[in-house]
């Protein structure tokens, strides 16, 4: 088999070799930070998933070495392979800023904004999104959109008003678990997810869907209302599940002794964990629903949350500090700044200012 | 008279059967076609000029020559009659009474590209004509031009005819080739393009009825012959299906030589507007292609007469003309409302969106929301500029073009006809009781000198 070959490509005046076959948000998620664009819909451990929420949307002003045009339209990025020698713009574009303004809108206007009783806030793409790129306000005036409540069943519970029809769940179901009861319903702005018949979600994978899902519309049923995210602790935990296809590697969500939650562990981008033999990190419906209780567990430790997130309130131990860097660039311990016994030639040196009751007066340096 | 190809034998008795058809020169470019090299019917139709029927306007021979021709792998022809654009019904009338016009352009299409199974994707809506195709493939089959070695070839081609389910989104090719293959008509993400993975990730050519039913004339006159009909890149003829407030509404071919003056009002074409009425505005392609008030619809911008042809028909790019698109012609007279008539074109989009991408999914209801508000005059004068701003950012941001078309007609509306949507919201209670009329949308435009 003959290598791949190297594609270079700069995105926001960052070069980067990656290869050929690599979507252009992959290429900014391994420069990483604000490079990469956020994605609502795209999944990449899930096959097909993305082009559809259109907030990874970047302009592409050099389409590659061979043909320097750049594309008329934007892109997804999501879905966009690249070409030798691209240039791309993602934060550096006005016209990405203003359609990802344009795509938080439009994904806001039927949103029930009800993240006060949302299971998922604290750990919300689309709270996340809408904070990074959103308005304060809003210009749509008429009532938002509903749907009737559907019951899938005793372990997730489904709220369509939510949704934001990014069809990571339909992707799930149909590459996990061997059957998928649930399916997008009706088109256009009444599109919905659902099982038509109000069937439970029955597979034993099927509690995967929780994770992938990017806003509050599927979420824990064995979790609901119990307490939120920011309140409790995320600790990593193994056990041997039974399940050949369970990885057994999870996330728990502790407040003391109480296990309040199970999830598969995730990445920095919000994605289920690849594990060290690089498959993901997908985890049972036993371990995720009835492993409630610290002896299931082996516990390994306080999981790292990145500091950006409102988990980390609280949560100091494991997070990540801001390294720091001065004593390396200069070469060796600053000096305090401010130590003016050592410099001062104007106070005198011998008169102890921690000595002198109140603040310093010209009238101490007279003595 | 222009030159008549497509509907040169209308009116014809019994037409619509293979022996009527037959006796009028019918299968002839078949049996010239079946004769020639595959690569010679693609640079005949190259040569010709032929650009796709359906709106896009894309060459058709170019499109030819981009399917993918790997070895082993069937390739498909894939006839898009889904034909659901608002005020379009051309492909209608040539499937209805030329059926066989179509299924030898069909036929020559698929020996061209090598479809030995084609299948025409028709409109749920048009019930009654799968049973007018069904009959003439089986009179075709059974006079040796379809079915197992024709005319001792050995190519074989089978035609099925399938029938959509009645979503305007499967017109869109890929949307078009889920729905085929079974699925829900979403469309897919290009690339890869069709031509590379189509109908069951095989190679596909999708085509317009019109554009499959002109490879008759080009490859019995030649390409070269073909491409002298009409002016500059508008090569051939086009139907047009024209509607609205007009004395002869019908479908008509034209040459694209033709003014759009001579169209409107000459007796040989629409023969003018209804009742004696003036005419105020004109959609000229089907409901997505941007609205045209009179003087800019008879005159571009240039003080020229605008003429029925792609090029002379999007002079001035969108700020100033429009695009000949599918062929739907739509004209309104002076007691139409615009504001009206765009909230009726935004609440099809909104209802006729997949819902997969998020501009157009939330986006196009928005827009019909806020249209209604200024229709009952219920609208503010924010509300002009709110439009402009959610058209602006559904336009160019979606998967398929479905946001584009819903865009446009707002976009349009609001550029030409803002007076008319300020005219709703500042007299809301007359706005109910009557219509804005004409207003100064038929005065003549100023042109500047040039140096």
């Amino acid at each position: 088999m003959s290598e791949t070959p190297k594609f270079k490509v700069t995105i926001d005046n960052i070069g980067i070799e990656v290869p050929a076959g690599t979507t252009i948000l992959n290429a900014a998620r391994m420069i990483g930070g604000e490079v990469a664009p956020p994605t609502m819909c795209y999944y990449s451990k899930l096959k097909d998933s993305g082009g559809k929420c259109r907030t990874c949307l970047v302009e592409v002003s050099k389409g590659s070495e061979k043909d320097p045009r750049p594309m008329p339209k934007l892109v997804a990025s999501c879905r966009t392979t690249v070409m030798d020698g691209m240039e791309v713009k993602n934060i550096t574009s006005e016209k990405v800023l203003d359609a990802r303004k344009g795509v938080v809108e439009f994904l806001l206007i039927n949103h029930p904004l009800d993240c006060p009783v949302c299971d998922q806030a604290g750990e919300c793409d689309l709270q996340n999104l809408s904070y990074e790129h959103g308005t304060e306000g809003t210009r749509y005036e008429f009532k938002r959109r509903t749907f009737e409540k559907e019951d899938i069943g005793p372990y997730i519970s489904l709220h369509m008003n939510r949704c934001i029809m990014c069809f990571r769940c339909v992707f799930t179901a149909d590459q996990l678990t061997e059957t998928r009861e649930h399916g997008i319903l009706e088109r256009g702005d009444h599109a919905q997810i659902g099982t038509y018949l109000n069937k439970a979600l029955k597979n034993d994978f099927i509690g995967n869907v929780i994770d992938v899902c990017p806003v509050g519309a599927l979420t824990d049923k064995t979790f609901r209302f119990k307490n939120r995210v920011w309140f409790t602790k995320p600790v990593d935990a193994h056990r041997n599940c039974s399940n050949p296809k369970c990885c057994g590697h999870v996330r728990l969500w502790m407040r003391g002794d109480e296990v309040f939650r199970v999830t598969a562990r995730k990445d920095e981008w919000g994605e289920v964990e690849t594990r060290p033999d690089g498959t993901p990190g997908w985890i049972c419906n036993e371990c995720r629903f009835e492993k409630k209780q610290t002896k299931d567990w082996v516990i390994e430790g306080p999981a790292l949350i990145p500091r950006s997130s409102v988990i980390a309130q609280g949560h100091y131990v494991g997070t990540k500090k801001t390294p720091v860097l001065i004593d390396k660039v200069i070469g060796k311990e600053p000096e305090h700044l401010l130590n003016i016994h050592d410099i001062s030639d104007v106070n005198k040196p011998e008169i102890e200012l921690s000595k002198i009751a109140g603040p310093a007066h010209s009238d101490d340096f007279k003595k | 008279m222009g030159v008549k190809l497509l509907l040169a034998n209308d009116g014809v008795e019994g037409i619509r059967y293979y022996d009527t058809y037959r006796k009028h020169g019918g299968y002839t470019a078949a049996e010239k076609a079946l004769k020639m090299s595959q690569a010679d019917i693609v640079e005949e139709v190259k040569k010709s000029g032929l650009r796709g029927r359906g709106g896009a306007g894309f060459p058709t021979g170019m499109k030819w020559s981009f399917l993918a021709k790997p070895e082993g792998v069937p390739r498909h022809l894939v006839c898009n009659a889904d034909e659901s654009e608002p005020g379009t019904f051309k492909d209608r009338y040539l499937m209805e009474f030329h059926p066989h016009l179509f299924i030898e352009g069909l036929l020559i299409s698929s020996f061209a590209l090598g479809s030995n199974m084609t299948y025409v994707y028709i409109r749920g809506e048009y019930s009654w004509i799968p049973d007018i195709l069904n009959q003439a493939i089986s009179e075709a089959r059974n006079a040796g031009f379809l079915g197992k070695n024709i005319l001792g070839t050995g190519f074989d081609c089978e035609i099925y005819v399938h029938r959509g389910a009645g979503a305007y989104i499967c017109g869109e090719e890929t949307a078009l080739i889920e729905s085929l293959e079974g699925k829900r008509g979403n469309p897919r993400m290009k690339p890869p393009f069709p031509a590379i993975q189509g109908v069951w990730m095989r190679p596909t050519v999708v085509n317009n009825v019109e554009t499959i039913a002109a490879v008759v004339p080009i490859i019995a006159m030649g390409g070269d012959e073909y491409a002298k009909i009409g002016v500059g890149k508008s090569t051939g003829t086009k139907l047009m299906s024209a509607c609205g407030n007009i004395n002869k509404p019908g479908v008509y071919e034209i040459d694209m030589t033709i003014s759009v003056e001579e169209f409107i009002f000459s007796d040989e074409y629409c023969g003018g507007i209804k009742n004696g009425k003036r005419l105020k505005a004109c959609i000229p392609g089907g409901s997505s292609v941007p609205i045209l008030p009179a003087n800019l619809l008879l005159k571009t911008a240039k003080g020229e007469p605008r003429m029925m042809n792609y090029e002379s028909m999007s002079d001035g790019g969108f700020a100033t003309g429009s695009m000949i698109g599918s062929g739907g012609f739509e004209v309104l007279d002076e007691d139409q409302c615009i504001v009206k008539h765009t909230m009726t074109l935004a609440r099809f989009y909104n209802h006729e969106s997949c819902g997969q991408c998020s501009p157009c999914r939330e986006g196009t209801g928005w827009m019909y929301k806020i249209l209604k508000n200024l229709e009952y005059g219920h609208g503010k004068l924010s509300d002009i500029d709110l439009l402009w701003d959610i058209q602006r950012r559904i336009e160019g941001n979606t998967i398929c073009p479905l946001g584009d078309a819903a865009s446009w007609p707002v976009a349009a509306a609001i550029r030409h006809f803002r007076d008319e949507f300020e005219w709703h919201v500042k007299n809301p209670e007359e706005s109910q009781k009557r219509n804005f009329g004409l207003a100064h949308y038929a005065d003549p435009i100023h042109v500047a000198a040039t140096a």
